[in-house]
């Protein structure tokens, strides 16, 4: 392989790893907090992705400001479910991931319904699918935006989350969620605003990842939810630099397997669940070994 | 010693004997849209019981159960089909030699592919139900869907994404219901069992099963291996009815609909499984023609496609809101119970516990 394709891959492979830990921040955010696998997760991604199309296409709104509406929704979304599902719940921990279940089958075949299963076109702002050229490497604008963006939302991350009272706060919850309360925290509006971080990630990634794979239908947010989800475990489910690194290698190795081995193309999802079992079975606290709070059913 | 069965069990027989009787009357006597109906109650039935026996009585909540009928489906289904059709269907790429020439009977292939379920079941609960909770619905889960994408990505076996057409229908609903009474009266003796209160009692506190002395892990993967074959069966059946095969219809999305109907009936009864599968069967009938487009006084409804599918999420979720119980929780039915009703119409304290 020549350096100018490896540097694309790379290139290629840093953007997808930075969208899968982007998206995986999501879910370890609430299993920090709730120690709920949000399985719901990849269908908020994909409403974001399919309000922000919709205001395009049919109401004709600049896509930045149909994309602040989109955000607004699935937050206000992620808070109906934490409210209404996801609370009563609470104590009931295979319930609850039925009811997560139930919430992501629900909001697919809603929006099958809405809008039929048929893929529609993204609309994303222009400038991004122009192409740098430094030398032979050619470097998609796209990618650019998705690291850059990833880049400042993980620095705002940290400094909210070791530096706010509420980060503070969500800390204190995921290491021991009685003596948090016994300390004065509201639990759960700590959980609420987990959510609203939580779904803001996912529509900012919903945007990236649509940008840069331009379609949407009800099922888009499957496969990335599913990855970003594995990434989460792999670096440890509850931390978010675990999710970080975690998201990032996968994605990384995702495109690393299609460069390098192109036979095993077709099998790179069965790999990912592969690492999935191993991990769980082998080092379920992931690769910064998060011990996670082992309660009964 | 020659002991004479009890009431229950010879009116038990009884029951089995006419439900066995009516399937082969009416196999020839009732339409094909009827006894569509009536075949995939009863595989319902079966993916239900088999559900309720390791997430119900064990307590094990497991995600697996679309990739094991995919197992069995698919081994029925090259087993059955005749040579020429095999060639028929796998268009881009030759049929694996081992497969190519083989049709079996119904009988010996249904088994097998209830066998290699198990032996998959096991494959999956081995390390699976080492863990707890969230661990073991996520490798469930996993597996399940690896299972999947290897049908789609071994075309050679499988014929990959296009999946198998003209599966012979051999199978009938005599054949259904043989396999219904079968998973139905030997879950139940498990349950019923000293295997089946060790089961329960892991179920409820685990450490304090341990301590009486029941080997969780052995217990555990014993009812999933069980599950695991009649799951298979069940797919085996199923592909038999559709008559064709692709890795689309073992999606999720059919584990969920195995849960919904699971929570339906009543995690813990078996009776309850039989009455909410026959609710959800006759539900996804009457709700078909809603998706499908029609004509209304002269105006051209469009049809809602997904309109089913998001029926059942609704209700699944309100089950798991508001209903958790379903509609027998643990009640089981008993001929006890219904012999009293008869005898004194109104007392109603002899209910059939399990």
């Amino acid at each position: 392989m020549d350096f100018e394709l490896f540097m694309q891959f790379l290139i290629n492979g840093i953007a997808l790893g930075s969208l899968y830990a982007l998206i995986a921040i999501g879910y370890t955010i609430i299993y920090g907090v709730v120690q709920l696998i949000n399985f719901a997760h990849g269908e908020f991604f994909m409403v974001a992705a399919f309000i922000t199309m919709w205001g395009v296409f049919r109401y004709q709104i600049p896509w930045y400001f149909s994309f602040a509406i989109a955000v607004v929704v699935v937050v206000g979304l992620g808070l109906l479910v934490d409210r209404g599902v996801y609370r009563p719940l609470r104590e009931q921990k295979t319930s609850s991931f039925i009811g997560a279940i139930s919430v992501s089958f629900l909001l697919q075949n809603l929006f099958v319904v809405l809008f039929t299963s048929r893929a529609k076109p993204f609309p994303h702002p222009e400038i991004l699918d122009q192409v740098l050229n430094y030398g032979t490497v050619a470097l998609p604008v796209v990618n650019i935006f998705i690291v850059a963006v990833s880049i400042i939302l993980f620095t705002l991350l940290f400094i909210l989350v070791l530096y706010t009272d509420v980060g503070r706060a969500m800390r204190a919850i995921s290491k021991d969620i009685e003596v948090a309360q016994l300390m004065g925290i509201n639990h759960n509006r700590i959980i609420a605003f987990a959510f609203i971080l939580s779904t803001t990630f996912a529509a900012v990634g919903a945007f990236m990842y649509c940008s840069k794979f331009p379609y949407v239908d009800p099922f888009t947010g499957v496969i990335p939810g599913l990855k970003a989800f594995i990434g989460a475990v792999m670096g440890g489910i509850g931390s978010i630099p675990g999710a970080m690194v975690g998201g990032f290698i996968l994605g990384m190795g995702e495109i690393m397997i299609v460069a390098f081995f192109p036979d095993l193309t077709a099998f790179r999802d069965i790999i990912a669940y592969i690492i999935l079992i191993l991990f769980l079975l082998f080092r379920p606290g992931g690769i910064f070994n998060v011990r996670m709070r082992e309660e009964k059913v | 010693m020659f002991r004479l069965p009890t009431r229950s069990t010879m009116l038990s027989w009884g029951l089995a004997a006419v439900l066995l009787l009516l399937a082969y009357i009416g196999e020839s006597a009732l339409d094909d849209y009827v006894i569509r109906i009536l075949n995939m109650w009863g595989i319902y039935v079966i993916l239900v019981t088999s559900f309720d026996l390791v997430y119900g009585i064990t307590g094990q909540f497991s995600l697996a159960h679309a990739g094991l009928a995919a197992i069995g489906a698919y081994t029925v289904s090259l087993l059955t089909l005749p040579p020429d059709a095999k060639l028929m269907s796998f268009l881009l790429q030759a049929p694996h030699p081992l497969i190519s020439n083989a049709q079996w009977p119904l009988l010996p292939a249904l088994l097998l592919g209830g066998v290699l379920a198990a032996l998959v079941g096991f494959m999956i609960g081995a390390p699976a139900l080492r863990l707890h909770g969230d661990y073991l619905l996520i490798v469930t889960f996993g597996f399940s869907e690896i299972i999947r994408l290897f049908l789609i990505n071994i075309p050679s076996i499988t014929n990959g994404a296009m999946g198998l057409k003209g599966v012979p229908y051999l199978s009938g609903l005599r054949w259904t219901v043989a396999a219904v009474i079968l998973a139905v009266f030997l879950t139940n003796r498990l349950i019923t069992s000293s295997y089946g209160r060790a089961l329960k009692c892991v179920r409820e506190d685990e450490i304090a099963a341990e301590a009486v002395g029941v080997n969780l892990y052995r217990h555990k993967t014993l009812a999933f291996v069980f599950s695991s074959f009649f799951v298979g069966i069940a797919g085996g059946l199923f592909a038999e009815i559709l008559g064709t095969v692709d890795p689309n219809t073992f999606r999720p999305a059919l584990t969920y609909a195995v849960i919904t109907m699971a929570i339906l009936g009543g995690l813990k009864s078996l009776t309850g499984g039989v009455i909410a599968a026959g609710i959800y069967t006759v539900m996804s009938e009457l709700l078909r023609t809603v998706e499908a487009p029609r004509m209304i006084f002269s105006y051209n409804f469009p049809g809602l496609p997904g309109l089913r599918q998001l029926a059942f999420a609704v209700m699944l979720l309100v089950l798991i809101l508001f209903a958790q119980r379903g509609l027998m929780g643990s009640n089981e039915f008993s001929w006890d119970w219904l012999l009293s009703r008869f005898k004194r119409p109104g007392t109603k304290k002899e209910g059939g516990e399990a």
